[in-house]
């Protein structure tokens, strides 16, 4: 009999007052218990309308009934047939938006918590000394992959898993592309992204950090050294910037730039060489989870007081539900339907922030209400650092190093349904395809891809 | 990792060290540079390639000790290594065409300007250099840059060697002398840059810079290294490093170079007491 309770259990978080002021994860995961619980509200109900709302096709029914049956390495094996990564997918997927939207539960009261229960069954497994998968036999294949992020790493470990021989580029001194140095330890313990890599090394995957493809290495040289496909998994690429005056002044960063300073380079920690910026007030402009990450990295690293800027309201935000919350329960402060139009400094240090009021328009291309400024509507916030994170354009470096790979009007790669691009062998997918999305929808073109260039390399051997 | 295999001082603040990374010294062309770490508490930092040597699979760094890194860096010994060493990155010097250039080096910028001299008289182009240094002693790759060209100008600020004066001096005379050159290119201080741009802008004359703003990843990431070029943003890594020196916005430049002065100072003196109750400085 299903556990019909309205509520999923909830999460066990750290106390805001405490995880405000260090970089422990937030959520703490279910025990066994709780886990078991949650599963037994899932009605196994036959349509299994949450499969189709998973971007790696997880058979969800199955690694729940798993879980409440108690046999949690059998809900392992599920989860990660089709899952390279779930110890990461428990975490950061918009369960909200993909399996969870579509859960018959959420009808009447919330759905299942099946992101919690995914973490759980991860976690549980990484903290065992499970053995390793049984390697599948040599098929002789070699592929490389260009870029150690989620679709990348998905990719390789799908390819992996058929026998094939996968090498990773990544141009960073360390793996895991934004899972390391876009998304911080609060929400993402670099501990479980360096233990899946570490899966992946077991199965065979090789490594290679330090590798900028397209300048150490061309996609010609990688073909040329006897790989037979290439997936590139390159990333988002350049910062967006806001163009308004006063952008260039000290104090003034990119999100990417203050995320990789903490994430990466840890500058947090005492022993660390790279500098951190003075947070005093900071000012974060944007709405995605990226601008959520920057807001609650600032008031970590001991910002008097931490804003959130958004053009539109909060029903518009891109950010998880979660996030906003937890950054709102932190003391990041909203400062919903407001435009910043200048920087204004002193020293050549920004010093604080001309913005209009905005009012919701009608619905732009997007399919969102565009902000429309309000006029005579002029205030100032005081920020002595600004951190604008409204997005990424693509990197012209692969593309501009790589003769005949077509790129749209935006500079993202083209790629079709499969990740083919226009060149035969190579094949694309993640922001690098798609401009900034989620980490669930690369490792959704990673896997899709993975399979296409098994098709490919089987119909063209290597030249022996 | 990456091993040094030769280090030197070539004045009292400027090393020499020479690190085997076959793939990069393979690549590597001049006006390229690397991202290395010194070891894995280290930061990232952006040092132009002073030269290559694809067979022995070395690169060579010429560096001033100016902050926490480069201090790192200049205690590391032959046989010690690098933790990373990424590259290389940014786009090559275009040198194409070019039949007559003048190649302006200030300070430690001579090391990246000595590769760009080289390859231009070997490609057969006239090169006159003009090379500045405060004084007598920080003097570096004099022999080099006379060896590949036409006419060689030395400046000091002093006079302790050389001509007495600045770069800009020597290069006015020459232009008010009716030199013609395809092209100028500077590498040495911003505030040098600054002026040699506004002078050759008054002649005319093109006139290509190598930037070296605060980067973090080098790859067109994180945003730090961008600049204003002709009023559009550009980014160092990817877009330069070198640009027009007449559209950079040097004063931007300059103020953006200092983003982190005061917390380098802080870490700097924090360094320096925690030497001193350990009584190295005693």
């Amino acid at each position: 009999m299903p556990d019909m309770s309205l509520q999923k259990h909830p999460m066990p978080v750290q106390d805001p007052q405490v995880r405000r002021y260090n970089f422990d994860e937030v959520a703490l995961g279910y025990t066994e218990e709780q886990a078991v619980a949650e599963a037994g509200r899932c009605l196994a109900c036959r349509q299994k309308p949450c499969c189709a709302g998973c971007p790696v096709g997880v058979d969800i029914p199955a690694f729940l009934a798993a879980v409440r049956e108690r046999r949690f390495e059998q809900a392992y094996a599920v989860l990660s047939a089709t899952n390279s990564l779930p110890a990461v997918c428990g975490r950061v997927c918009p369960q909200e938006r993909q399996c969870e939207s579509r859960c018959v539960r959420g009808l009447k009261g919330e759905p299942v918590g099946i992101g919690r229960i995914e973490r759980f069954v991860a976690d549980r497994h990484n903290a065992g000394a499970a053995s390793p998968a049984p390697l599948p036999a040599p098929t002789g294949c070699k592929a490389a992959i260009i870029g150690s992020g989620p679709a990348g790493l998905t990719c390789a470990g799908e390819l992996a898993r058929m026998g094939h021989a996968v090498t990773v580029f990544e141009a960073l001194h360390a793996a895991g592309g934004v899972l390391t140095y876009g998304i911080p330890e609060f929400r993402l313990p670099k501990a479980i992204v360096q233990r899946e890599i570490e899966n992946l090394r077991q199965m065979g995957v090789e490594i290679r950090t330090d590798m900028v493809i397209g300048r150490i290495l061309t996609v010609d040289e990688l073909f040329a050294a006897g790989y037979q496909s290439v997936f590139i998994g390159s990333g988002a690429g350049l910062p967006r910037f806001l163009r308004i005056p006063g952008e260039e002044l000290c104090g003034v960063f990119s999100a990417n730039e203050l995320l990789t300073r903490v994430n990466l380079m840890k500058a947090y920690l005492p022993d660390s060489d790279t500098p951190l910026p003075v947070m005093g007030h900071t000012v974060v402009v944007g709405g995605g989870n990226v601008a959520m990450d920057a807001a609650r990295c600032a008031l970590r690293l001991g910002a008097q007081d931490v804003t959130v800027v958004y053009r539109r309201s909060e029903q518009e935000l891109p950010a998880r539900a979660e996030e906003v919350a937890h950054a709102e329960e932190e003391g990041v402060r909203l400062a919903m339907l407001t435009d910043p139009v200048e920087l204004l400094g002193e020293g050549g240090r920004v010093t604080r922030m001309h913005c209009l009021r905005t009012r919701l328009g009608e619905p732009d291309a997007s399919g969102r209400r565009s902000p429309v400024p309000v006029p005579d509507s002029d205030f100032e916030l005081p920020a002595d650092c600004v951190i604008i994170a409204i997005g990424t354009s693509p990197n012209p470096l692969l593309r501009t190093a790589t003769p005949g790979l077509d790129t749209d009007r935006r500079g993202c790669l083209i790629a079709d349904e499969q990740g083919a691009t226009s060149r035969p062998g190579v094949f694309a997918g993640g922001d690098a395809v798609t401009g900034a999305a989620t980490v669930i929808l690369a490792m959704g073109a990673g896997r899709k891809a993975a399979h296409a260039m098994d098709a490919y390399m089987r119909a063209h051997p290597a030249e022996t | 990792m990456f091993d040094i295999v030769q280090k030197e001082s070539l004045n009292p603040t400027v090393q020499r060290m020479v690190i085997h990374a076959p793939l990069i010294a393979r690549k590597a062309q001049p006006g390229q540079f690397v991202i290395l770490r010194a070891d894995q508490a280290g930061e990232r930092i952006p040092l132009t390639v002073a030269d290559t040597d694809p067979q022995a699979g070395t690169v060579t760094l010429i560096f001033q000790i100016v902050g926490a890194t480069t201090e790192k860096l200049a205690r590391l010994q032959l046989g010690n290594a690098l933790a990373d060493l990424v590259g290389p990155l940014g786009r090559p010097t275009d040198t194409e065409g070019l039949k007559k250039a003048v190649i302006i080096g200030g300070g430690v910028g001579c090391a990246i300007a000595y590769p760009v001299a080289k390859k231009l008289h070997a490609q057969g182009c006239k090169v006159d250099s003009i090379v500045g240094f405060r004084t007598r002693d920080l003097v570096i790759l004099r022999p080099e840059f006379e060896a590949v060209s036409t006419r060689f100008f030395l400046m000091s600020d002093d006079g302790s060697c050389g001509r007495k004066g600045l770069v800009t001096d020597q290069l006015r005379d020459l232009l008010e002398a009716g030199a013609q050159y395809d092209r100028a290119i500077v590498i040495g201080p911003l505030i040098m840059m600054k002026f040699v741009c506004a002078l050759t802008k008054q002649y005319g004359l093109p006139t290509v810079v190598s930037m070296n703003p605060i980067m973090i990843d080098g790859t067109g990431m994180c945003g730090g290294c961008r600049l204003s070029v002709g009023g559009e943003t550009r980014f160092a890594c990817v877009d330069g490093p070198e640009f027009d020196g007449h559209l950079v916005d040097f004063d931007q430049a300059i103020a953006r170079a200092g983003a982190f002065k005061a917390y380098e100072r802080k870490r700097h003196e924090a360094c320096r007491l925690m030497r001193k109750e350990a009584g190295a400085d005693a």
